[in-house]
């Protein structure tokens, strides 16, 4: 049903039948390393979720959540996030499928402005907190609320670089089987930084705006 | 099609946390206790149907990697919680 090289190896994307170079364990260790990086974040974030949670009480005097969260927007950033993980789950899959990297650079592309959207509504999100006093060193609270969400908007920068070099790769080398496997480790961290956000407006923005 | 199915349960499930928040359906307790497990069922249908981590053997590597984060990650936030709130209790 699927054109891969080997039983055992299901990532989606991954079409390894003109390239017999790499093996099918060689590019698994390489995913799973990756996975391992995966966790190694998700220790940092659990950490700073867990401060967060100690520090929600913490306002001492200034701003608290339920005045300086909005409902809308942050329900805006979450569907902008979710569809960009399910446009780039259409790149994987026309990777995997397509006849050319045309279908792929394009969803690409649509899940770079979406990623890009993002950022631009979260940093208009903190002008606004700027504005009304809310700044990180105003309280506990603040604090640790500006370093959880800003890790995960440095994290989306950082993936939406990766998105603009794996473009460039697919324009020079073409769709060889080392951008193959980088665009999956992309894939693997894009999905990732989704499920960060999942914890992030339960725990933040819907915790702070129910109180 | 499993990127059709995830990106639909994605959508409903962030549908009813929002909603339940946005509307005040049920009392604060509760909501925070459906809106933490809605927040769970969400993640696993993000590892079931994005990052295609499944109970077969192909995936079973990644599969302990992640359990075993998970029993990591449980235990440093259990234990911040309980140390930091043990010791704003004993400074208020």
């Amino acid at each position: 049903m699927d054109g891969l090289s080997g039983p055992e190896f299901r990532h989606v994307g991954l079409n390894l039948q003109d390239h017999p170079s790499l093996t099918t364990q060689q590019v698994e260790s390489n995913i799973f390393g990756f996975w391992v990086f995966l966790m190694s974040d998700a220790v940092i974030f659990a950490l700073l979720f867990a401060v967060y949670g100690t520090m929600l009480v913490g306002t001492a005097g200034g701003p608290g959540p339920a005045q300086e969260f909005k409902i809308g927007p942050a329900f805006l950033e979450t569907l902008i996030l979710l569809t960009s993980s399910f446009t780039f789950g259409m790149a994987s899959m026309s990777m995997k499928y397509g006849r050319s990297a045309l279908g792929l650079f394009c969803w690409l592309l649509v899940t770079l402005f979406l990623g890009l959207a993002f950022l631009g509504m979260e940093l208009n999100d903190f002008a606004a907190m700027f504005a009304h006093g809310a700044v990180p060193q105003r309280s506990g609270f603040l604090s640790s609320f500006f370093v959880l969400v800003g890790m995960h908007g440095l994290h989306v920068t950082a993936g939406a670089l990766w998105i603009i070099v794996m473009m460039v790769q697919i324009c020079v080398f073409g769709l060889d089987a080392r951008v193959k496997i980088n665009i999956i480790r992309l894939g693997l961290f894009w999905h990732f930084l989704d499920v960060v956000w999942v914890v992030i407006f339960s725990v933040v923005y819907l915790q702070g705006l129910m109180r | 099609m499993t990127y059709g199915i995830g990106y639909a349960s994605a959508l409903a499930l962030t549908g009813i946390a929002f909603a339940l928040v946005h509307w005040h359906v049920f009392s604060l307790d509760w909501t925070l206790g459906i809106v933490f497990g809605l927040a769970l069922l969400q993640i696993l249908v993000h590892f079931r149907c994005f990052l295609h981590i499944t109970l077969g053997r192909s995936a079973r590597a990644d599969l302990q990697l992640l359990l075993f984060s998970t029993l990591i990650v449980s235990l440093m936030v259990a234990g911040t919680l309980v140390v930091v709130f043990n010791l704003r209790s004993r400074m208020m």
